[in-house]
Order: C-alpha cells, then structure tokens, then sequence
C-alpha cells in the first residue's frame, strides 16, 4: 500500500521523484536505444547529484542562445518567429544528438510579441532598447519598489504585485493602480466594478489578453521541441526557476543600491520582506517542479556573491531566507541546482552546512580545488568552463582545461562537467571538444 | 576636530555626520573645508574597501552621506572645487551591456584614489569612447562588461582607437563579469583588471604614480 505523500521522509520523496524521472509519463521513445540513452542519462545525473559514481561524469554544454547562432538566426529572430525558434533548437538537437547528456529546451527564449503587447520595460533585448545584434536580454535595474513601500510589499504581496509593481515594469498596465483591492468584491458587488470600466484599465487588461494569445502559441513551439528532444532520449535538467528573497528584492524592486541603503536603514523591514517573500518562491518552484519530469529546480544567484557584501552581511541578509527556500525544495524531494555567478570562494565555509547530498554548486569563478576540498563529500559541483575560453579558444584547449577540472572534480563522484556561464556564440567544435572531454576523461572505472 | 568628521564620515554614521555638516556651516566655516574632510573620508572608505573590510553595501551607504554633505554643502560654495588630479580615466560599459554595478565600483575607487573618472554610463557606442578619449586627452580607457556580448563589443572598441589613431598613446583596461585575461588578448586591450582595486593600481602604475 502506497503511503501518502506528505508522510515520505525527504530521502524518500527525491527517490519517487528519481523513479518519474527515469520512467517519465506520457513519453514515447522513438526506439528502444532512445529510450535507453534516456535513462543512462539520467542515471548518470541522479548519481551525480546522489555524489555517486556512474559509469562516467555527465556534462552539460555550456549553450543559452546559441541554437539560434548556431542555425546561421539570431535571437530578435526566434523571439518573434516561434516556427524559426522550433527550427533552430532542433538543428542544435539534432545535429549534437550523440553528443548531449542533456538537453535545454527554447524555455527561456521569451515571446517578443507578448512582451510588446505588454510594453514592458524591465528588460531590453535585442531592438528593443539595445543592439539586434545583442545575444541576450537584460534587466534594466531600478528601483521599482520605493524605501517606504515594505509595509505595502509585507501586507499583501499579490495586491502590492497587481497595483504598484506592476503598472511600473508594464507600460501598458499603467491604469492598474486604480484598480480595486480584489477582496472588496463582497456580498452583492456595487462599486467594485467601476474602476473595469475605466479605459486605461481596460487597455492594461486587453495587453495582457494579447500577451496570452501570443504566448500560447509560443509555448506549442517550445512543448514540440521538448516533446522531439524527450523522445529521441534527452532529459531535461531544470522543471523550474527560484531565486534567493535577497535577490527577488535586490535585483528587480529595490535595485543593488536600493537594498543596500536598506541593510543599513530598515534592516527589521528589509527581514520580514524576505520572510514573506521565502514561501512564494518555495510554492512556486514546487509547482513547477510538479509539472515537469526532472526534480530540479535552478536557483541563479547574484547578491550574495563574493565582494558585494561581507560574510558577515551574508550569513546576516542573504543566506538565512536563501537557505529556508533550499531547505522547502530539498524536504520535497527535489534537487536545487545553485548557481553562483561571480565567485563564492569566501562563502563556502558557510554553505557547507546543508545537509549531505541534497544540493548541487554551479560555480561560475570559484576555485574549483578549493570547493572540492570543503564540499566535495557533501554537494554535486558543477562547473567552471569560462566563457571566453569556449567562445575564442581552440578545441585542444578546451579540452586539455576539462581535462584538469574532471581530474580535480571528478574522483568520488558528484561533478557534473559544465561551463561558468553559459554562451551564445562561438565554433562549435569546442562544445564537442567538451563533450569529448566527459567521455574520455571522466569515465569512472 | 576635522580628523573626526573624516571617521565619522568613514565610519558611516549618518547622523552624527549630517549634523557636524550643519554645525560647521553654521559657525562660519569655509565650506571647502568641508568637503576636503569629506574626501579624505571617502579616501578611508576606499581603503577599508580595498583591504576586505568594506564591501559593496558600505559604498552605496558612503556614496549616499557624500550626496547629502555635497548638498548641504553647495549653497554656500562661492569657488569651484579643484583637486589635483594623478590623472583622467574615460570608463564605460560597452555597447550592447547595460550592466553598471561593476562599472559604478570601479568609478568610486578609482575617484577616491586621485583619479579624474569620465564615466560615460553603459551601452556605450564605441565612436562615444573615441570622442571621449580625444576631447580629454585621457592616457587610460577602462573597459567594462558584464556578458559574453562584451567580448565582441569590447575589440570593436579597441580597433576604433585605433582606427582614430588614438591607440599608441593610451593604455586600455578591461573588467568585469566574464572577463579575463582570454578576452584581453581577444580584444587587445593592454591589461585585465579582476576588481576595482587591479583597476586602481593598473591606472597607478600606468601615470607612474605607483
């Protein structure tokens, strides 16, 4: 008889969420040897993750946009044409089919129409605000959460979410503020619906029914590439997406020197907002981890990198929510994958802590040696590959660099070969001379 | 007395700071005073920042007083502030990245270190630094980026300087995000700086004043 679920220890949970991954629902193979590559795949990461020796390291290429590069497109292209983006993505799929462990779906090329539709103003991407020659999109930091609206934020954050913050990344819902608390709707509504009469509220309401209908169609694009990629035998390594509550506040509504003044003037406010903050974050992740067939969700980690704050200050402000939301996603079974842009060198000795096995470090610049040393028998490392070296370096120098990460990373098992961020341009033959790398160099006997 | 607002100021405390500001407006005292105390405030705020003792929080902080001191401060200017300078920097992030968190340090520490920063801000066309450079004179550029499209932007930079005719008699430094010593030499940029302070003793050694 199957026990429930909330009645699974931790251990437990991550070893039935294993199991669908292995054997993933409503999946049909294309041939038996896809169907085994797929679960050799993921045998491979689960062992890794579980710091235990497959038959070999498993490697993940080091690619964001580079699909669309690759396919001779560019990034403004496929966020516009979702047939070009399917196209693209499956050209990469294809033609490196024997040379993925894993594969990432267009998840993250967002919808330029529906961003349109919306007019929003948090990101720039290629012809909107920046160069459409620019490989990537990026956040435009302010500050669009003012000092003294914590209270607003802690009190309520969807109401805080609908009617300040958003009407502040989102041109077009810039009627939004004059929309009423939604729990006035009481009893025989009157006055409530007033404000869905107003134009500019309307406007706001038929952007984002445009963003949707554009939306929808991209996903179909995104869910036939995943579907194609699945069956051929490649699993996905990351169900969701979930940020440390210093980063949510930091990066995108108080801004780096919005918190930063924050830590010194209302550290008591600046606490109970990542409070409230943390059980979003973990709710959502789990939802979306639900939804998918990989338990793994990826946290990318900014403010708490070495040089922006103390280690005091970290294990202060940063890691004590960042470590609740980790701790939520690890007790429901799934693995977070933490990934540290910049350098975590000084903060290893603190992040050491977490249980035994129930995380994996992506490392973008931090000493690989060293973290082997303090994490090495308790946490999967994934990492460094540099970018520079993948984009202007030569095969043989990729691969002899792998050679010396696997030959520090590798022994014990837990290391997942991969790169210190990811690239979107760059000779192909140097993602190959990686995966060349994994298969020559990290075979374990 | 002026050692005090110095540490005060270093020490970042707000309070005590704003209301000696206003206490020595007050009594009559030469405003420019002032605002040198502040600067070797902020030159103290450096160093701690350069030995691991501040970070990034306590520059933000520092920055913010300084703000408040100057604008307390300005009214009762009657001259034009003149420091003497070790010499001039144009930074920038480069086109195509819109990062400045990286760029902002770097400005700070090379300021309260002696160095007049031109800082022209991110997504900066490279036809911008060129014009910067000729209409300072500036003997150092100082490059910034935070993404791999940097890395492209970054060269296309440096050939414009040298296309204007500019590049034997300047010295270009780069930084941040993914940048390292690969990228320098992609770029052919004379140096890679991994933080604010490589940029400081970069820009030292190179006007010879280190």
């Amino acid at each position: 008889m199957a026990r429930e679920w909330a009645e699974l220890t931790p251990e437990e949970k991550r070893e039935e969420r294993f199991k669908r991954w292995l054997s993933p629902q409503g999946v049909t193979f294309s041939s038996p040897k896809a169907e085994k590559a797929y679960k050799e795949k993921v045998t491979r990461f689960a062992s890794a993750f579980q710091l235990k020796e497959a038959d070999r390291i498993p490697c993940i290429l080091p690619v964001s946009n580079y699909a669309a590069y690759y396919a001779g497109m560019d990034l403004r292209t496929v966020m516009y044409d979702y047939d070009k983006l399917k196209q693209a993505w499956l050209k990469f799929l294809h033609d490196f089919e024997e040379d993925l462990d894993t594969y990432i779906p267009p998840g993250l090329v967002p919808p330029g129409k529906s961003l349109e539709a919306v007019d929003y103003k948090l990101y720039k991407w290629p012809g909107r605000g920046i160069s459409g020659e620019t490989t990537t999109y990026q956040c435009v930091e302010a500050e669009y959460m003012k000092a003294d609206e914590y209270d607003a934020l802690i009190k309520d954050p969807t109401n805080f979410w609908l009617r300040t913050y958003m009407p502040r990344v989102f041109g077009a819902l810039k009627g939004f503020p004059q929309l009423p608390a939604l729990t006035s709707f009481e009893e025989i509504a009157i006055q409530s619906f007033v404000p869905f009469g107003l134009p500019d509220v309307q406007a706001g309401f038929q952007a984002l029914m445009e963003a949707g209908t554009e939306s929808l169609k991209w996903i179909a694009a995104v869910g036939a590439v995943v579907a194609e990629a699945t069956a051929v035998g490649m699993p996905g390594i990351m169900s969701g997406l979930a940020k440390a509550p210093f980063d949510t506040l930091g990066d995108t509504l108080r801004g780096t020197q919005g918190i930063m003044m924050d830590m010194f003037q209302r550290p008591d406010k600046l606490h109970e907002a990542m409070e409230r903050i943390a059980p979003l974050a973990i709710e959502a992740a789990i939802g979306a981890a639900n939804a998918a067939a990989a338990p793994i969700v990826m946290m990318p980690l900014h403010k708490g990198a070495d040089g922006f704050m103390s280690d005091k200050q970290y294990k202060t402000f940063y890691w004590p929510t960042f470590k609740k939301v980790i701790m939520a996603l690890v007790n429901e079974g799934i693995v977070p994958i933490l990934f540290a842009e910049g350098s975590y060198n000084t903060r290893l000795d603190i992040i050491k802590e977490l249980p035994k096995a129930s995380v994996a470090w992506w490392f973008d610049q931090t000493d690989m040696a060293e973290a082997k040393k303090v994490l090495g028998d308790r946490a999967c490392l994934m990492g460094n590959v540099p970018t520079s070296l993948m984009m202007t370096g030569t095969p043989k120098e990729v691969k002899e660099h792998c050679r010396k990460l696997i030959e520090v990373c590798a022994p014990g098992g837990g290391y997942i070969l991969s790169g210190g961020a990811n690239i979107d341009k760059g000779p192909p033959e140097n993602l190959r001379a990686m995966m060349a790398a994994a298969k020559e160099y990290g075979v374990y006997k | 007395m002026s050692g005090d607002f110095a540490n005060l100021l270093a020490d970042l405390k707000e309070d005590e700071v704003l209301k000696l500001t206003k206490e020595r407006i007050e009594s009559g005292e030469d405003p420019m005073k002032i605002l040198e105390d502040s600067r070797e405030g902020m030159g103290i705020v450096g160093k701690r920042f350069a030995d691991g003792e501040y970070f990034l929080p306590e520059l933000v902080f520092s920055g913010e007083l300084l703000k408040q001191v100057t604008e307390l401060v300005k009214p009762h200017l009657t001259q034009a502030v003149e420091t003497k300078r070790l010499g001039t920097i144009v930074l920038g992030t480069v086109a195509g990245d819109i990062h400045d968190i990286g760029l902002n340090i770097v400005d700070f520490m090379l300021d309260v270190n002696g160095f007049e920063v031109h800082n022209l801000g991110v997504d900066v066309p490279k036809e911008k630094f060129v014009d910067k450079v000729k209409e300072t004179k500036a003997p150092i550029v100082g490059l910034s980026g935070f993404l791999t499209p940097a890395f492209d932007a970054m060269k296309e930079t440096v050939e414009a300087m040298e296309k204007a005719g500019l590049r034997k008699d300047i010295k270009i430094m780069i930084g941040g995000g993914q940048m390292d010593d690969e990228v320098k030499k992609y770029a052919g940029a004379d140096a890679f700086g991994k933080d604010a302070m490589a940029a400081v003793a970069l820009a030292k050694q190179w006007v010879g004043a280190s």
